[in-house]
């Protein structure tokens, strides 16, 4: 470790902090907690995937004289709405069953290409050190001094909003912690006896990497990478919310809240359940996070 | 001392080359997104003026040059002239300036405010109902989108209570639903970690030793748990505010606060460059020259943290 001052360390590694559990007990319960945070996302996936045999309405299709309806079983246009409809009479429910299309795909897309910049940096920082892992470290502080919304907003200016864009954008914004947290487990590894034998008895770089330094951190890249999950859902629906994301009329939660803004008064739950989808959606998957780093690898946890 | 010298050096060094990077970013991202002079024109304006004016804003030179004068402005403090609001970038958003930090201070004060006292309780009432309740709060607060939590108070308290106005600056109760939102996520880590900090040193032998001697628990927690928890809070507490800069560009979107965060996403909107970078170079000052004091506190508070 260069110093054991901690550099900005993201919100999300510090927030495990508050609950030391040790033992058998303990670590059974993380372990069920786990397990039940997991299902909630393959229960998001499944519906994800069957939006279109789940959601009782096209998602798109409008309606004038079922405009801005309450929750009901029986509107105006003679269907059930139990989430009511949206401005332009649009059934809510389907919209958000859909809206987790968006969501899950620019999320797992993102993790997944802030997760392969960030680990390979992390990795070349670590092993090579020297100038190269200065130079890397000192682009993540760069990166973390940048307010990300202004970044993507750039970005998204020139580009124009599409889902590559966005998933890239997400993506960039988020490798530091992978790198981070990667580049210290290398130092420590690397300095191992055993990365030594393997070099004297002439394994190259790349199998040592891939052989006995991943395997190794694998599980710090699961917990970061779920947390990053719910950091990146949240950039989405942050995007969408401020007319830089997904675009209408594809239903995205952020883009709904937005949506349902100027009738917040008179018809509040255009806005309120897409929001609270969203909301539930971020809690569940960061808690999954840190139960999965408070089982798989405590030592995240000081970071 | 020698190292301590080196250590800020390398330090300050960082800061340095990061914000270098950082307004280069601004640069290439600022000039990849577009050109403005066609903003600045009638839609018939000939062909003459449209250099004139180009030729104003330096554009019609090589980029490298553009680039050299840019980083040279910006030692100097100039970051050019406004193209929307036709004057010195720096003049406009040191009038919208005073607004973002009345926001950011107020949130931050209100986040420690509340969350200190709230970690510190729960952890000496540990496993109570108020702990309870306390730390289920503070995890949906650190999880909560800013935006749609702003979306939520507005709904709650503004219109369906009616106690605070829904947007705008002015008096107090304007700033409390604002200050709120952009505080949530500062106010549930502060709290969190106040607790775990006081938990490890409620656990230590000095701690024991105090209670054996027959201190009143309350002295214990006062005398010689607070100001020994005090040093990690004081960190995540000085980074939050960091944080907070970013989150501001959502929150004063929300509650149309005019503060520097909804100037820069307008001007992006504008093309407006110099308003831009000029934000942008901002508030990556501020977030660095907080880190880089966090650091040295760091380093002054505790002698372990010293490198060696």
């Amino acid at each position: 470790m260069a110093s054991s001052i901690p550099a900005p360390v993201p919100a999300e590694a510090i927030a495990g902090l508050a609950a030391p559990e040790r033992g058998g007990a303990g670590a059974r319960r993380t372990r069920q907690l786990v397990m039940a945070g997991g299902l909630f996302i393959l229960a998001l996936v499944v519906v994800a995937l069957a939006a279109p045999w789940l959601a009782p309405q096209d998602p798109t299709r409008q309606s004038l004289r079922g405009r801005l309806a309450a929750p009901t079983l029986e509107g105006a246009d003679g269907k059930a709405h139990l989430l009511g409809t949206d401005h332009l009479g649009r059934d809510i429910l389907s919209r958000v069953i859909w809206g987790a299309r968006v969501s899950l795909l620019v999320g797992f897309a993102a993790v997944v290409v802030g997760g392969l910049i960030g680990a390979t940096l992390g990795l070349v920082a670590g092993y090579r050190g020297g100038s190269m892992d200065n130079a890397i470290m000192t682009i993540a502080d760069a990166q973390l001094a940048f307010p990300f919304i202004l970044l993507a907003i750039g970005i998204i200016a020139v580009l124009g909003p599409s889902f590559p864009t966005l998933i890239v954008v997400i993506g960039l914004s988020g490798w530091m912690s992978y790198a981070r947290v990667l580049r210290s487990q290398v130092l420590v590894l690397r300095s191992r006896e055993f990365v030594d034998a393997i070099h004297a008895l002439g394994g190259s770089v790349g199998r040592v990497v891939t052989r006995h330094i991943l395997p190794n951190v694998l599980s710090s890249l699961v917990v970061i990478a779920t947390l990053e999950l719910a950091r990146s859902i949240v950039a989405e629906a942050t995007l969408s919310f401020l007319g830089l994301g997904v675009q209408p009329p594809t239903p995205s939660w952020g883009g709904m809240v937005q949506e349902g803004r100027e009738y917040l008064d008179s018809a509040w739950w255009i806005s309120t359940f897409p929001g609270l989808v969203l909301m539930l959606t971020s809690l569940v998957v960061s808690r999954t996070g840190d139960w999965l780093r408070d089982l798989l690898d405590p030592t995240l946890r000081g970071e | 001392m020698r190292s301590l010298v080196g250590f800020l050096g390398q330090r300050l060094l960082r800061a340095i080359v990061a914000l270098w990077l950082v307004s280069t970013v601004v640069f290439v991202v600022m000039r990849l997104s577009g050109d403005p002079v066609p903003l600045l024109l009638p839609p018939d304006a000939p062909r003459s003026e449209y250099e004139r004016v180009a030729r104003d804003l330096g554009l019609d030179r090589p980029l490298p040059v553009q680039y050299t004068v840019f980083i040279g402005n910006i030692l100097r403090g100039d970051f050019g002239r406004s193209i929307h609001f036709r004057e010195p970038a720096w003049r406009v958003v040191m009038g919208y300036l005073p607004a973002s930090v009345q926001l950011a201070l107020t949130a931050f004060g209100l986040a420690l405010l509340v969350a200190v006292p709230v970690g510190l309780l729960s952890a000496v009432k540990r496993n109570s109902p108020l702990d309870h309740v306390a730390m289920g709060a503070a995890l949906i607060g650190q999880s909560a989108p800013v935006f749609f939590l702003g979306i939520l108070f507005i709904l709650l308290f503004s219109l369906k209570a009616g106690w605070f106005p829904t947007s705008g600056r002015g008096g107090w109760e304007h700033l409390v639903l604002p200050a709120l939102t952009l505080g949530a996520f500062a106010m549930a880590s502060i709290a969190r970690l106040t607790r775990s900090a006081v938990l490890e040193v409620l656990r230590q032998d000095y701690v024991r030793t105090a209670r054996a001697k027959g201190l009143a628990e309350l002295a214990v927690v006062l005398k010689h748990t607070l100001k020994n928890a005090a040093l990690p809070v004081v960190t995540i507490t000085a980074l939050q505010f960091g944080t907070l800069l970013g989150g501001s560009v959502v929150t004063e979107t929300v509650f149309a606060w005019p503060g520097i965060g909804r100037l820069a996403i307008q001007s992006i909107y504008n093309r407006d460059y110099p308003i831009v970078q000029c934000t942008v170079f901002l508030s990556a000052v501020a977030f660095i020259v907080i880190n880089f004091t966090v650091d040295l506190f760091y380093g002054l508070l505790d002698p372990r943290a010293r490198p060696r």
